[in-house]
C-alpha cells in the first residue's frame, strides 16, 4: 500500500510522487488533501491532492522540501512505501459555470491550483489563471496550467521569466479593466500571498478563494490545532476547509500561528543535516581505509 | 495455605501497589504503577469474603465474575484466573490500569463498608499482565457464520464489540482513522498510564488469534462512508468515540500557545513528542502552564506537561521555575477525575486552583499567551448534572501569569464520520440515539456504543457498550432477534 510509482524532479527544491492509493483516488476531488507519514516515528503532514487517476488507483503529490519531514521524503524512492497515507480529507472545491473566474498560484501553490483550473475550465468557465515563482527555477506546470486555462499570465519576483512582478500586480490590473466581469477568484501559495491576493481582490468585492495550509496532527478535526479565526469565530482547517473565504480569514492571526513551531522546525532539520554529515564523514573515512 | 478465617481475613489490610517514586517519576514517561507481585496479589485476594451474593459485580460494567477470579488468584492457579476474566473482559491489562474501581466494583465491595475494599483493579491487572507475559489463554473463534461485520473505530468499545463478535464467529474488519489502532487508548492515555506495549500486545495477540482484520487510515465518512460499508457487510458498530475538542467561548482562544488536550496529547501519546527531536512531531511546553478542567483528561495533560518541563529543564540547567495549574471553576467535591490520578497529580507537583475560571487569554505582541484573566467561583445550587453549580463572585477577577493554556473541558463525537448516513438519528450534543439495551440506532444494520452515544465517558462503560452490541449483532445474524 501506499508505493510510490513515480517521482519526478520539478525543480530544486520541489518534487512530484504518483503513489499508489486506490480508496483516496476513488473519491478524491480538487481542493482536497490527504496526511501522509513516511515512518513510524515520523510526522503526520498535510499536503494537497495536485492529481488524481481513478482507473489507475493513484494521487500524485507534490511538495517543496522544506523541513525534516519533506526532506527525508525526497530522498523516498520509486518502489518505496509510504507509512501511512489518509484521505482524501477536507472539503472538495465548489466547481460550477461561474462565468470568467482567475485561479493564481504561486510557488508550490501552483500544483494544488491545477486540478481546481482544469474542472473550472471543464465546467464552462472561462479561466485566466496567473502563475508566479520568486524566481524563474522555482516555476512548475507553466504547460499543463497554459492547456486548462483561457489566458495564463506568468510572473517571478526576480524578473528572470515572464513578468517582473507579484502575482497580485496582474490581478489588480484584470479587476480594474474589467469591472465586474470577474466572478470568482481562487489563490493558493504561501499564506502572505494568500493575505495579499485577498487586500488585492477585497476593494473589488469579488468573491475570493484561498486554501490554507496551516499546521495539523491527526487532520480528522481532532486535535484543532488547524485552527483559523474568521469573521465567523474559530474555524477548523482540516474539516471546515481547507478552502475559506479570503475576506473573512484573520491573516495576522494565522500568520502567527504558522510560525509557531518554527525553531522546533529549524532543530529537526539541522539534526537532519548533522546526521547525513556524519554518515559522510563515516563513509569517506571507510573509504580511506 | 492454611484457610483464613472471616476475621482474619478481614484483618490484612489492603495491599498498596508499589509506585515510582513522585521525583523520580516527574523525569520519566514510564508507567507509575509497578503493579502487584503474586505475592501481594495472593495476599490481596486473601482478603475477599466471598460474598454468596458478590454486590462487587453488579458494579461492573462487563460482568466480571470477580470472586471467582479473585478466589484462583488466591490459590495461585493463574490460568484458571486469567479464564475466568477472559471469558467476561478481553482486556484486563488495560482495565486494571484505567477503569475508575473507586466508583464501580470496588465501591460495592462489602469490606468498603467499614474500612477498605479489595483491590480489585489491581488484582483484575495482575491477572492481565500475567496473561500478557505467558500467553496462557488461547481466545479461539467460534465456527464460521460467514456473516462479515465492519467496526468503526478502534477505541474500547470498538476492540470490545471485535473481539466478541470474532469469538462468536463472526468475520470482523475494523476500520481506523488514524495509522495505529487503539483510539483514545492511544492518543489520549499517556505512556506512564498505560504502556503503549501493553496496548499493543493486547490488540495484537486478539486479532491475530482471532482473524479479525484492522486498517488502518481508513477515514470514515471520507475515505468510505457508513452507507458504502452498509452496502458490503451483514453489520456495522459505530464507536468513533468522543473525538471533537471544545474551546472555551472566551477572548484569545486562538493565540499561540493554547490548545486542546487532544491536540497536547495527541502530540505526546500517539506521535511521542516527548522525544523530540528523535522523532519527528514537536511539543511544547510553558514555563507557567494553566490546564482548564479536572477529569482524567485534565490531569494526564497536567502530567504530561510536568515531565516535559522536568525532562527538558534538567537537560538545560537543572533550574526549575516551572509551574503547572490545574484551573477548575468548581470545588474539589466536584473533581470528575479518577481519585488515583488526583492524587498522583497532587504528589508529582501540579498546584490546583479551585473556584476559578478563566474569563480571556490574554496575549503578548507576538501573538503568544502571557497571561489569563480569571474570576473566582462560588458554589450555587445543584445543577442537572446533581453538582453545585459555579457562580461567578463580582469584582474577583485577576491575572493569572501562564505562557500555555491546555483546554480539557470534554469532547464530543466527531461529525465527520456521519457524511451521507441520513438515516442516522443523532442527539442535538451530536451523540448518535441508540436502543440502550442493544445499541442498535436508527439506520438498519447499524449498532452504536462507548462515546459516540454517551458522550466522553470512561473505557469500561465504552467496553460494556461494545458487549451488549456484539451480543446482540450476534443475535440478529443469526436471525434470533431480527431488526
Amino acid at each position: 500500500m501506499y508505493k510510490i510509482l513515480e517521482k519526478q524532479d520539478l525543480n530544486d527544491l520541489t518534487k512530484l510522487m504518483v503513489v499508489e492509493a486506490p480508496q483516496i483516488a476513488r473519491k478524491a476531488g480538487a481542493g482536497q488533501f490527504v496526511i501522509v507519514l513516511i515512518r513510524d516515528e515520523g510526522e503526520r503532514i498535510p499536503l494537497t491532492i495536485a492529481d488524481y487517476d481513478r482507473q489507475a488507483g493513484t494521487i500524485t503529490m507534490i511538495f517543496q522540501e522544506v523541513g525534516k519531514s519533506t526532506m527525508e521524503m525526497g530522498t523516498l524512492k520509486v518502489g518505496d512505501s509510504f507509512k501511512a497515507i489518509a484521505g482524501p480529507l477536507g472539503h472538495p472545491t465548489e466547481i460550477e459555470n461561474f462565468g470568467k473566474v482567475i485561479c493564481v498560484g504561486g510557488g508550490v501553490g501552483i500544483a494544488p491550483v491545477y486540478p481546481i483550473a482544469r474542472e473550472l475550465k471543464g465546467a464552462g468557465n472561462y479561466v485566466i489563471s496567473i502563475i508566479g515563482a520568486r524566481t524563474k527555477g522555482l516555476l512548475l506546470w507553466e504547460d499543463k496550467m497554459r492547456a486548462v486555462s483561457d489566458e495564463l499570465i506568468v510572473t517571478t519576483d526576480d524578473g528572470s521569466y515572464g513578468r517582473k512582478d507579484l502575482v497580485t500586480v496582474p490581478l489588480k490590473e484584470i479587476l480594474d479593466a474589467q469591472p465586474g466581469q470577474i466572478a470568482k477568484i481562487w489563490a493558493i501559495g504561501p499564506a502572505i500571498m494568500m493575505k495579499f491576493v485577498a487586500a488585492t481582490t477585497k476593494p473589488f468585492n469579488v468573491p475570493t478563494v484561498v486554501s490554507l495550509n496551516t499546521i495539523m496532527v491527526d487532520g480528522t478535526g481532532m486535535c484543532g490545532g488547524c485552527r483559523v479565526l474568521t469573521d465567523d469565530g474559530a474555524r477548523f482547517v482540516c474539516v471546515d476547509g481547507p478552502e475559506f473565504d479570503a475576506h473573512r480569514v484573520d491573516w495576522s492571526s494565522l500568520l502567527s500561528r504558522m510560525a509557531f513551531y518554527r525553531s522546533e522546525e529549524q532543530q529537526a532539520v539541522e539534526g537532519l543535516r548533522k546526521s547525513h554529515e556524519c554518515n559522510l564523514e563515516g563513509a569517506v573515512a571507510g573509504g580511506v581505509k | 495455605m492454611a484457610e483464613l478465617t472471616k476475621k482474619e481475613r478481614m484483618k490484612i489490610l489492603r495491599q498498596d501497589m508499589p509506585v515510582q517514586g513522585a521525583e523520580d517519576r516527574v523525569q520519566n514517561f514510564n508507567e507509575v504503577a509497578l503493579g502487584f507481585t503474586l505475592e501481594l496479589a495472593q495476599r490481596e485476594a486473601e482478603r475477599c469474603l466471598q460474598c454468596k451474593e458478590p454486590k462487587c459485580m453488579e458494579g461492573c460494567p462487563v460482568g466480571v465474575t470477580i470472586p471467582e477470579f479473585v478466589e484462583a488468584v488466591r490459590e495461585g492457579d493463574m490460568d484458571k484466573a486469567v479464564r475466568i476474566m477472559k471469558d467476561k473482559n478481553n482486556l484486563p491489562a488495560i482495565c486494571g490500569r484505567v477503569c475508575p474501581q473507586e466508583v464501580q466494583c470496588e465501591a460495592r465491595c462489602i469490606l468498603g463498608k467499614k474500612g477498605q475494599p479489595v483491590a480489585i483493579g489491581r488484582i483484575e491487572r495482575f491477572v492481565g499482565d500475567f496473561e500478557l507475559a505467558n500467553n496462557t489463554f488461547e481466545v479461539t473463534r467460534g465456527p464460521s457464520t460467514g456473516k462479515k461485520v465492519a467496526i468503526v473505530g478502534s477505541g474500547p468499545a470498538s476492540l470490545t464489540c471485535a473481539v466478541d463478535l470474532a469469538r462468536m464467529g463472526h468475520d470482523v474488519t475494523i476500520y481506523e482513522s488514524l495509522h495505529t489502532p487503539g483510539g483514545v487508548l492511544v492518543y489520549g492515555l499517556p505512556e506512564f498510564r498505560l504502556p503503549k506495549a501493553v496496548l499493543r500486545a493486547e490488540i495484537e495477540t486478539a486479532a491475530k488469534a482471532l482473524g479479525i482484520q484492522i486498517l488502518a487510515n481508513h477515514v470514515i465518512g471520507r475515505t468510505l462512508t457508513i452507507a458504502e460499508l452498509a452496502a458490503q457487510y451483514d453489520a456495522i458498530f459505530l464507536g468513533t468515540g468522543a473525538g471533537l475538542p471544545t474551546f472555551m467561548r472566551i477572548p484569545g482562544i486562538n493565540l499561540n500557545g493554547v490548545m486542546s488536550a487532544n491536540e497536547f496529547l495527541t502530540r505526546v501519546n500517539l506521535m511521542k513528542g516527548y522525544q523530540f527531536p528523535e522523532v519527528d512531531t514537536p511539543v511544547k511546553v510553558g514555563r507557567k502552564v494553566a490546564v482548564l478542567g479536572a477529569g482524567n483528561v485534565a490531569m494526564d495533560s497536567a502530567r504530561c506537561a510536568l515531565r516535559l518541563q522536568s525532562m527538558r529543564s534538567k537537560a538545560k540547567d537543572g533550574q526549575s521555575a516551572n509551574e503547572v495549574h490545574i484551573v477548575y471553576r468548581r470545588s474539589p467535591a466536584e473533581v470528575p477525575a479518577r481519585l488515583e490520578e488526583v492524587h498522583h497529580a497532587e504528589e508529582e507537583g501540579v498546584i490546583f486552583d479551585f473556584l476559578t475560571n478563566p474569563v480571556a487569554i490574554i496575549g503578548d505582541d507576538k501573538g503568544a499567551v502571557r497571561a489569563m484573566r480569571c474570576i473566582r467561583m462560588e458554589l450555587g445550587e445543584p445543577d442537572q448534572s446533581g453538582r453545585r453549580s459555579p457562580i461567578p463572585i463580582e469584582g474577583s477577577e485577576f491575572e493569572m501569569e501562564v505562557d500555555q493554556v491546555i483546554m480539557a473541558l470534554g469532547t464530543s463525537p466527531n461529525p465527520l464520520a456521519f457524511i451521507n448516513a441520513d438515516g442516522l438519528e443523532r442527539s442535538r450534543r451530536g451523540t448518535v440515539v441508540t436502543e440502550k439495551e442493544t445499541g442498535r440506532t436508527t439506520m438498519k444494520g447499524v449498532w452504536a456504543g462507548g462515546d459516540v452515544v454517551t458522550g466522553a465517558a470512561t473505557v469500561i462503560s465504552a467496553m460494556g457498550a461494545g458487549k451488549r452490541a456484539a451480543a446482540d449483532i450476534d443475535r440478529c445474524l443469526k436471525g434470533e432477534s431480527p431488526w
